[in-house]
C-alpha cells in the first residue's frame, strides 16, 4: 500500500460523524492522538488497524517480519519519547512475550499502547486465548473497547494513562469489535512532541540489580493503576432496577443491553486492575450479581478472589463467542427471564459447506498435488497453503504455529533416525517471520529433511501484506527484497533449488529427488500469488483452458487438484459420468489442470 | 423509523455482499438513524459463505442480529438464502437472487447442491420476493449493476426517503456510472 494523503474518513476533521470499523478507528485514534510510530506483524483480526494508519503521512508505519520485532521497534519509538502503538493478533502476542514482559520494570515513557486483537469463536485463527491474562502476568492497565467510538477514544485514553503512569496499556479488541462498523464523532490531530531519550541505566538496562529496584516501583505503579480504575469513567454503573446486577465488557455490554436493558449495569471499559471498591458498592445494591463475560472468567475470578458472591461461567461457559441469544439463554437458565415462546422462524437447514480452498491460479495447488503424489509426510505451517490439508489434496500432517514445521520436521527425523520423506512446507512470509532460525539449527542438527519455501512473494492468507521479500513496504515502494536462496545459503544450506509449481513433472521429481537423499535440501517454489502478485497486484491471468467435451472421459481427475473454476458439466459421457466445466472467467490459465488430465482433454482457448 | 430493523446480507466471497452492506449502512448514517454492521471477513476471499448484519434505528446496540429476528434477508445466491432462512423473523421478507454457485466440493461423494432451494424457501417462507438480477443488469448493458439493482428490492422494506439513497449511490459508485446506478437502483426498487 502506497502512502496516500488522505486517512478514513475526514482528515481536517470537524467534529463530523461516520462510520469505521473497530480497526479503522483505532488508526483514527492514532492520527487524532498523536501517534507518530505504529508498527505490526499482519494477523486477522489485527491487519486493517496499520492499513489504515499508513493513510496517515504522519505517522511512521511498518509491517515487521514478526511480532516480536515490531514490538521491540514501537519500545524503541517510545524510549525516544515517541508516541507509538503495536498491534497484533492475540497468537502474536505470544510471539512478542520476551519484550512484553521484561517492559514492565521500564516504562513507556512516550506513552505505548500495545493492541491484542483475540479471535472468541477462532474465526480464523487455532485458538481463542484470552489474552487480558497478559495484562495481569506484566501488570499493565487493560482497555477492552465495545464499539468503533470507543475504540477509537480509548487510544486517547490509553496513551495519556500510559505517559503518567509510565506503563505500557494493553488496547484488548475481539474480532467482533474489530470487523464491526458502528458510528464515531471524528476530532483533529493533536500534535505532540517526541521528547528525546533520557539515558537512565537503572530504567532502561535490565539488569538483576536493576531489577530488584524497578520491581517494587511496578508493584506501586500498579497500586496507583488501581486507584485510577476506580475513578475513571470507561468504568461506569449504568444504574436500572436493583434486583439484578451484571459486570460486563466489551462487546458482550452491548449484548446485555440488547437483552436486559432494565438491569443495573456495570461496564468495565478498563478490565485490569478491576475497580475492586466501586464493584463492591455496586454488587451491595443489587439482590442478583451477575458477570457477563466472553472466553475466560477473567473477571470473575477476580472478583470472587476479593470476597465478593457473583455467578458468571456456570450459565455462560468460556468456548466460543457469545452473542445475544447466548446471552439471553444464560438469563433464561439462571432464572432471571422467562423462554420466549417459541417463535415461528424457519427451522434451520444443512446446506453444502463452502470450505475456502486455494483461488484459481494459486500457486500452492502443483505443490501440495505433488506432495499428495509422493505420499511426503508433511509437516506444514501457517499460511494460505496450510489448506493443503483439506481434502482432496489432503497433504500436510502437523501444523502447531508460525515456523513450527522446520523444527518439527527436525525432531521427527532425529527420533526416527533418518530425514527421508519428511518434507517441511513453510510460506515466504513465515519463513522470514520465524523460520530463518529453524533451518540454521536443520543444517547444525545434519537433519536430513526436505524444506519447500512456497514463495509467493506476500503475506497472502492475511489479505496481501508486504514483507521484506517483496521490495515495498507499507510506506511505499522502493523496499528491500531479500533473496530467499541467498538467505538459506547463507544460513549453511548446500542443496538450494527452485521450481516452477506450474510445471507439475518438474515438481514432483525435483521433489522426489529430495525427499530419497537423506541431506538437507531446500526447495524454493518461485510463482507469485494468483490474487496479489507483488508487482502490480492485479490478479493474474493468463489465457483461460477449457474441456474438450469430445475428449473428455469424465475420470474427474482435474477435480482432484480443487480448483474453484472446475465442475463438473451437464455434459455425459455413454458410461453416464459427468463431464467436466471450466470457467472460463474464473480460470487464470495456469494449465495444472490440463497436466493431470490423462487424455489431454483440457486445452488452452482460442 | 422507530424500532430497530435488520437486515441480513448473505452470499459467497467475491460476490459483493460486504460492498452491499457498506452502502446500505451509509444511507442509514445519512438518513440520521444510527447503524451497526458486522461481519467476519478472514477466510471470505476464498470462496467461502459471507454473511453481513446490518441494523438500523434510532439506537442499536447489539452489531449482531438474534437468530430469528432479520425482517429482511438479501440472499445473493440460492443455495445462501436457504442456509440463512432461520435468521428471518416469521414474517419477514426473503430476497433471493436467482442466481446458483455450485462450489467444488460437490463433486466430492456426500456433498450435494441443493435440488431447487427457491422452490425450498418459497414451501418454508411465505415473504420471498425473487430476482434475477443478472438478467437485469445485462439488459442495463453492465453485469456490475447486481448489486445495486438488490438494494433497490430491499429498499422498499425500509422507511428511509428514496432521494437519501439517490444520493448515497451517487457518492459511493464509480465515476461516470451514476445513471446507469440510479436506473439500477429504480428497476430493484420496483420489484415486488
Ligand atoms: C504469530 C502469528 N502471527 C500472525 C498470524 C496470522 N497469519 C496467518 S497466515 C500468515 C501469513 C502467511 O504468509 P505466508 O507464509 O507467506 O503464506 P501465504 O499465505 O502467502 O501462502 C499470517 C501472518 C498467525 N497465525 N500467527
Amino acid at each position: 500500500m502506497t502512502k496516500k494523503k488522505n486517512g478514513t474518513g475526514n482528515k481536517t476533521g470537524a467534529a463530523m460523524k461516520t462510520i469505521l470499523s473497530g480497526n479503522e478507528a483505532v488508526a483514527r485514534g492514532c492520527y487524532e492522538y498523536g501517534i507518530h510510530v505504529a508498527t505490526a506483524y499482519p494477523g486477522t483480526p489485527s491487519t486493517e488497524i496499520l492499513e489504515n494508519a499508513a493513510r496517515y503521512p504522519e505517522i511512521y508505519c511498518e509491517w515487521s517480519p514478526n511480532e516480536k520485532v515490531a514490538f521491540e521497534v514501537a519500545m524503541g519509538a517510545t524510549f525516544e519519547g515517541a508516541r507509538t502503538l503495536v498491534a497484533m493478533k492475540h497468537v502474536g502476542l505470544n510471539v512478542a512475550a520476551d519484550p512484553f514482559m521484561s517492559m514492565s520494570l521500564i516504562g513507556a515513557p512516550g506513552g505505548f499502547i500495545v493492541v491484542s486483537a483475540d479471535d472468541p469463536g477462532m474465526h480464523s485463527s487455532q485458538n481463542e486465548q484470552d489474552n487480558r491474562y497478559y495484562a495481569k502476568f506484566a501488570g499493565y492497565p487493560c482497555l477492552e473497547p465495545s464499539d468503533s467510538q470507543e475504540a477509537k477514544d480509548f487510544v486517547g485514553v490509553g496513551l495519556d494513562i500510559s505517559v503518567d503512569y509510565d506503563v505500557p496499556v494493553l488496547l484488548r479488541m475481539t474480532t467482533r469489535v474489530c470487523h464491526s462498523k458502528t458510528a464515531v464523532k471524528l476530532g483533529k490531530r493533536r500534535e505532540t512532541q517526541v521528547k528525546g531519550f533520557q539515558r537512565d541505566p537503572q530504567k532502561f538496562v535490565v539488569l538483576p540489580s536493576h531489577g530488584r529496584i524497578r520491581h517494587p516501583w511496578a508493584v506501586e505503579r500498579l497500586r496507583k493503576l488501581a486507584a485510577l480504575s476506580e475513578n475513571t469513567p470507561m468504568n461506569r454503573v449504568e444504574k436500572g432496577s436493583s434486583q439484578i446486577g451484571i459486570i460486563t465488557h466489551g462487546v458482550t455490554y452491548q449484548y446485555v443491553k440488547e437483552v436486559m436493558p432494565d438491569a443495573s449495569i456495570f461496564k468495565l471499559g478498563m478490565s485490569y486492575p478491576l475497580p475492586v471498591g466501586k464493584i463492591k458498592a455496586f454488587a451491595d445494591s443489587v439482590d442478583r450479581l451477575f458477570v457477563v463475560e466472553e472466553l475466560e472468567p477473567f473477571i470473575e475470578e477476580q472478583i470472587k478472589a476479593a470476597g465478593i458472591a457473583c455467578e458468571g461461567k456456570i450459565f455462560w461457559s468460556n468456548l466460543g463467542e457469545l452473542n445475544p441469544e447466548r446471552v439471553e439463554q444464560g438469563l433464561v437458565e439462571a432464572g432471571v427471564l422467562r423462554q420466549e415462546a417459541k417463535k415461528q422462524t424457519a427451522p434451520s437447514e444443512k446446506v453444502i459447506p463452502r470450505p475456502p480452498i486455494f483461488c484459481p491460479g494459486c500457486p500452492h495447488r502443483g505443490l501440495y498435488y505433488a506432495l499428495r503424489k509422493l505420499k511426503a509426510r508433511v509437516t506444514t505451517d501457517i499460511g494460505c497453503y496450510t489448506l493443503g490439508v483439506l481434502p482432496p489434496l489432503e497433504s500436510g500432517d502437523t501444523c502447531v504455529e508460525m515456523g513450527a514445521s522446520i523444527g518439527v520436521a527436525v525432531g521427527m527425523a532425529k527420533a526416527r533416525g533418518n530425514g527421508k520423506g519428511i518434507v517441511a512446507t513453510i510460506g515466504d512470509s513465515t519463513f522470514l517471520h520465524s523460520g530463518m532460525t529453524g533451518l540454521l539449527n536443520a543444517v547444525n542438527d545434519k537433519a536430513g529433511i526436505t524444506v519447500v519455501i512456497a514463495d509467493n512473494r506476500i503475506t497472502a492468507m492475511t489479505g496481501g501484506q508486504h514483507h521484506p521479500g517483496t521490495g515495498e513496504s507499507l510506506m511505499g515502494p522502493g523496499g528491500f527484497k531479500a533473496d530467499l536462496a541467498k538467505i538459506c545459503q547463507a544460513l549453511g544450506a548446500v542443496r538450494i533449488k527452485v521450481v516452477d509449481p506450474y510445471r507439475l513433472q518438474e515438481t514432483l521429481d525435483t521433489l522426489k529427488q529430495e525427499m530419497e537423499n537423506d541431506e538437507l535440501s531446500v526447495i524454493i517454489t518461485n510463482r507469485p500469488c494468483a490474487l496479489f502478485p507483488p508487482e502490480n497486484r492485479k490478479r493474474v491471468r493468463m489465457k483461460p483452458f477449457q474441456v474438450d467435451l469430445e475428449k473428455c472421459i469424465g475420470c474427474h481427475t482435474c477435480l482432484r487438484v480443487s480448483c474453484p473454476a472446475i465442475s463438473e458439466s451437464h455434459e455425459t459421457t455413454e458410461k453416464g459420468l459427468t463431464k467436466s466445466h471450466i470457467d472460463p472467467v474464473l480460470c487464470t490459465g495456469c494449465s495444472v489442470c490440463a497436466q493431470v488430465c490423462p487424455v489431454q482433454a483440457i486445452i488452452p482457448t482460442e | 423509523m422507530k424500532q430497530t430493523k435488520n437486515i441480513l446480507i448473505v452470499g459467497v466471497g467475491g460476490q459483493g455482499v460486504l460492498l452491499a452492506s457498506e452502502l446500505l449502512s451509509a444511507v442509514a448514517v445519512e438518513a440520521g438513524l444510527d447503524a451497526k454492521k458486522s461481519e467476519v471477513h478472514g477466510m471470505a476471499q476464498r470462496g467461502g459463505v459471507v454473511s453481513s448484519h446490518v441494523r438500523i434505528g434510532e439506537k442499536v446496540y447489539s452489531p449482531l442480529i438474534p437468530k430469528g429476528e432479520a425482517d429482511v434477508i438479501l440472499a445473493f445466491e440460492e443455495a445462501e438464502a436457504l442456509r440463512w432462512s432461520f435468521f428471518l423473523k416469521p414474517k419477514g421478507t426473503m430476497v433471493v437472487n436467482q442466481y446458483k454457485l455450485v462450489p467444488p466440493i460437490a463433486s466430492m461423494k456426500g456433498f450435494d447442491y441443493p435440488q431447487d432451494p427457491v422452490k425450498s424457501i418459497q414451501t418454508k417462507i411465505d415473504r420471498t420476493v425473487l430476482v434475477d438480477a443478472e438478467q437485469i443488469a445485462r439488459e442495463l448493458g453492465n453485469i456490475r449493476l447486481v448489486n445495486t439493482i438488490l438494494l433497490g428490492v430491499v429498499s422498499r422494506f425500509l422507511d428511509i426517503d428514496e432521494a437519501v439513497w439517490k444520493k448515497v449511490i451517487r457518492e459511493r459508485v464509480p465515476k461516470g456510472t451514476e445513471t446507469l446506478n440510479i436506473e439500477a437502483f429504480s428497476r430493484g426498487r420496483r420489484i415486488s
